[in-house]
């Protein structure tokens, strides 16, 4: 932490004449949104692999039914950790502060994002949080789960890692919210002349609608920690039953943030789909207005929904009732936007490289997720479901089929911009069918594992699931080895691809009109606004209506 | 032309609901049904499978016709139609989503009240936020007191047979008070002396369940009903269920309470009516001989019996034991295959006499 602040102060803020980015700035208190959008991204995959560690260590202990690899305690530990890594330190800050870093003001013609300086310092919070978060293990890792439902996180016997743990988080979601107000006031007010809501990119209509949430529910979540941290340190008794406190009270508490950061992950993710599925399909995005209201709409549903996680800690029936119809109808939203992307697929010259490849991946991969999510909203289904391996099945096809997936299209899709050279297309195509192959072993046999009868967060299982879980540890560690092929190729690539051209896709979004890398000001001279986001597509009136649906088109 | 277009896509469409009815009855994804709520549960999962898995053909079916039949052909660098939007087709996937989770939602509205797995009358308790006291547990723990004050709820519960009755009325549900605690279930029968880390219920007759937590969150779980309910320390939860099928099941924890949260497991024996009494007279048997069980009673006093003050003391031991002696309790768990009653009673009398 200390090198970190000693790095921040001895940094002079980057030479504004320079017409490159120089490599150093990566390293310092920059305040170029592209270099912090970079370090986001760079930043948080090194948290994602450390995160994948956690899970593989996991996934080894499952291989057998016994407590055999590590200690219970330890593998509460990792799993605690491994949730709050990719989450908080992961796809939060990857696909807000990374790709909506780098993106958003490209996209809309600005030089800069509002406020750069909070910028640069909502990236700096994260990794002294994050470095903090794991020193945990050197203490007794957290191991009440990331949802550290009291009373058992007041108390565990991980003391000092449960304190670090809610330190962390509060670290973590002050840097959430400075970045999404960030978000809100560019998206408002630096659109470029003639931008106006309706020809924004998808993405930031995506954006803006996650940073809403980020600045509603945060803060919610900031006051639950904070109410923990008394419990668990100075003995008061919010959450503890022994002095009158009220348990369930933490659990509103928690999820009245925590389903939001569910959208909070998903919702630029969405975004960054909307925007790769036009470029490579050649055609426009269908339902451009559908989409846009889908996030809003998404966006106010997804903040009354929270106590769906609560189906049988005892919540009142008609609050069970109110939270399951909130709950199914959130899927009429998605569906929109699940049927409009199929729609944009439909009639088009799809080039089958690594963005679209897992921009159709993650599309597949959500529905599944989307689908056991409308199993679960069901009350009475739920209470067979909750804290079993199904819903680990479940969020890890909305959380990793969907925005992992649609992460990883981003980085294909976007790094000839943000590094100037192209990857390798034949390891990006290794690389998304392991992926594919390794996630759905892993996560597909665990809905039937939660079916049967086995519950999350166990280090310990009956005998007979054994085969299965076999079958899931295989999975993980294709999964595992999947992400070497990337690693190597963005190496090898940074250095040694292909010079990339300006505009490698033949894009019409803002940020492919600009050099690749951009210039340090985004455009040497101002941005032209020539043609709408996705403008793609030969005119209607050119194809008989008839030849659309006969396959004559080629 | 378009005769033979609507054909196919008509085929195609008979071919994934039927492929997904189908899939429904045949799918073998859940256990046993050993309850009346399951086979309830069950027709609602098929149903939801059904439309799922329709949902799912379409979706994938639709995408790997896309990649074949749209792919980009060589050398073709045109662009494809500019198709933007089309009234009628959204207004169609957004409609029948909106048809099809309403639907849903009112069967399941439907099977939850019919299954009643939790009870309503515990519910307004529930969420009552002021601080527990024995005085408000007491209330929970007998909801006849509060049928007065929720005149929409005109079950009395008063009418319930104490479980232990040896000779029970098995029209009236039988009830037992379920305590747990890291990482162990303890069972007791009301009105009789019986109190045991194994459950057992005569097949046919209505169970009723008053959970409650010593230390932190657990969760009852029996996947062969389908129901799950949590405990919560200073509030007591319900439970209901009719069993239907002999045999032993597992009762799994399934709420993270610990390192051996994995271990905390023991089993509901189903059995014939003739079984379960005469179960019931050797367990009372024991349970009068046995100065262990009163130790054991001891730590789950009936808390309506109690002041406020006894009852936080209670609970504070109960917690402490655990927090003081985690390695030796978890050693002893470990050893055990079953929890077993008398170890585990004698167990805690030790542990209680150290504090
Ligand atoms: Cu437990």
């Amino acid at each position: 932490m200390t090198q970190v602040i000693e790095r921040i102060s001895a940094t002079q803020p980057p030479e504004p004449s320079s017409d490159t980015t120089h490599w150093r700035e990566y390293f310092s208190f920059s305040t170029d949104h592209k270099v912090i959008g970079i370090q986001y991204l760079v930043t948080t995959f090194g948290f994602y692999l450390l995160g994948g560690l956690m899970a593989s260590v996991i996934r080894a202990e499952l291989a057998t039914p016994d407590t055999d690899l590590v200690s219970s305690d330890l593998y509460n530990g990792l799993f605690t950790v491994h949730a709050t890594v990719m989450i908080f330190l992961w796809i939060v800050p990857a696909v807000t502060g990374g790709f909506g870093n780098y993106l958003v003001p490209l996209m809309i013609g600005a030089r800069d994002m509002a406020f750069p300086k909070l910028n640069a310092v909502a990236f700096w919070i994260i990794p002294p949080a994050g470095a903090l978060l794991l020193s945990s293990f050197f203490f007794g890792a957290p191991s009440t789960g990331w949802t550290a439902y009291p009373p058992l996180s007041i108390l565990t016997d991980q003391h000092v890692g449960q304190a670090i743990w809610i330190f962390s988080i509060i670290l973590l979601g002050t840097s959430s919210i400075l970045a999404a107000v960030n978000f809100v006031v560019t998206i408002f007010s630096m659109r470029m002349p003639g931008m106006d809501f309706f020809s924004m990119p998808l993405f930031c209509w995506a954006i803006l609608s996650a940073s809403g949430l980020v600045l509603i529910a945060t803060p919610v979540l900031a006051g639950a920690m904070i109410l923990l941290g008394f419990d668990l340190l100075a003995g008061t008794n919010f959450f503890n039953p022994t002095g009158g406190g009220d348990p369930v009270v933490y659990q509103h508490l928690f999820w009245f943030y925590s389903h939001p950061a569910v959208y909070v992950m998903i919702l630029p993710v969405f975004g960054i789909i909307s925007e790769i599925l036009p470029v490579h399909s050649r055609k426009p995005i269908f339902g451009y207005k559908a989409i846009a209201f889908s996030s809003v709409f998404i966006c106010i549903l997804g903040l009354v929904v929270w106590a769906h996680h609560m189906f049988t800690s005892g919540t009142p029936d008609w609050l069970r009732i109110f939270f399951m119809i909130a709950t199914l109808l959130v899927a009429v939203p998605t569906g929109i936007k699940v049927f409009s992307w199929l729609a944009t697929l439909w009639g088009g010259k799809l080039r089958l490289e690594s963005p679209l490849l897992f921009a159709i991946g993650f599309v597949s991969m959500f529905v599944v997720g989307g689908l056991s999510g409308v199993m679960l909203g069901s009350v009475p289904v739920d209470i067979h479901l909750h804290d079993t391996y199904f819903i680990v099945a479940h969020f890890h096809y909305v959380l990793f089929g969907g925005s992992v997936f649609g992460i990883y299209a981003g980085f294909y899709h976007w790094f000839p911009k943000m590094v100037g050279r192209m990857l390798n297309e034949f390891w990006g195509k290794v690389h998304f069918v392991l992926t594919f192959v390794g996630f759905n072993l892993c996560f597909l046999p665990m809905h039937l594992l939660g079916l049967q009868g086995m519950p999350r967060r166990v280090a310990q299982y009956d005998p007979q699931f054994a085969n299965i879980n076999v079958i899931c540890s295989i999975g993980a560690f294709i999964l595992a080895i999947s992400t070497f092929p990337f690693l190597f190729n963005a190496a090898w690539s940074w250095f040694y691809g292909p010079k990339a051209v300006d505009n490698p896709w033949n894009a019409l979004t803002l940020e492919w009109t600009t050099s690749s890398p951009p210039h340090p000001h985004n455009w040497i001279g101002e941005p032209v606004l020539a043609t709408g986001p996705y403008d793609y597509g030969v005119p209607m009136d050119e194809f008989e209506e008839e030849s659309m649906f006969t396959g004559t088109i080629d | 032309m378009k005769i033979q277009k609507i054909i196919q896509i008509t085929a195609v469409f008979s071919l994934i609901i039927a492929a997904s009815l189908w899939y429904s009855q045949n799918h073998g994804l859940l256990p046993v049904q050993a309850a009346e709520e399951a086979v309830l549960y069950d027709n609602l999962f098929n149903a939801l499978i059904a439309i799922v898995t329709a949902i799912f053909l379409l979706v994938q079916g639709f995408i790997i016709y896309s990649m074949i039949r749209f792919r980009r052909r060589k050398g073709d660098d045109t662009d494809g139609i500019a198709l933007h939007d089309n009234f009628v087709l959204e207004i169609v996937w957004t409609a029948i989503p909106t048809i099809l989770v309403m639907w849903v939602g009112i069967y399941s509205f439907d099977v939850y009240t019919s299954m009643k797995g939790t009870d309503f009358m515990s519910m307004p308790m529930a969420h009552h936020h002021s601080p527990i006291s024995a005085e408000q547990i007491a209330n929970l723990a007998m909801p006849a007191a509060m049928a007065d004050t929720l005149p929409s709820q005109p079950e009395i519960d008063s009418q319930q047979a104490p479980s232990g009755q040896l000779v029970a009325d098995s029209s009236l549900p039988l009830v037992i008070d379920v305590s747990a605690m890291r990482y162990a279930w303890i069972f007791t029968y009301p009105g009789t002396e019986i109190v045991t880390s194994e459950m057992h219920v005569p097949v046919g007759r209505k169970v009723k369940l008053n959970l409650n937590a010593q230390d932190v969150n657990h969760a009852f779980w029996v996947p062969q009903f389908r129901l799950k309910q949590d405990t919560i320390p200073g509030i007591t939860t319900n439970m209901e269920f009719t069993p239907n099928k002999l045999g032993e099941y597992p009762i799994i924890c399934a709420e993270l309470c610990g390192g051996y949260h994995g271990g905390m497991r023991t089993t509901i024996t189903v059995q014939t009516p003739t079984e379960y009494d005469s179960w019931l007279k050797e367990e009372a048997e024991v349970a009068s001989n046995s100065p262990q069980t009163l130790a054991f009673r001891q730590v789950l006093k009936d808390p309506t019996q109690m002041s406020d003050r006894e009852f936080l003391t209670e609970q504070a031991q109960a917690m402490r034991i655990d927090k003081d002696l985690p390695t030796e309790i978890h050693d002893h768990i470990d050893r055990m295959n079953h929890h077993h009653m008398h170890e585990m009673a004698s167990y805690l009398t030790s542990a209680t006499s150290t504090n």
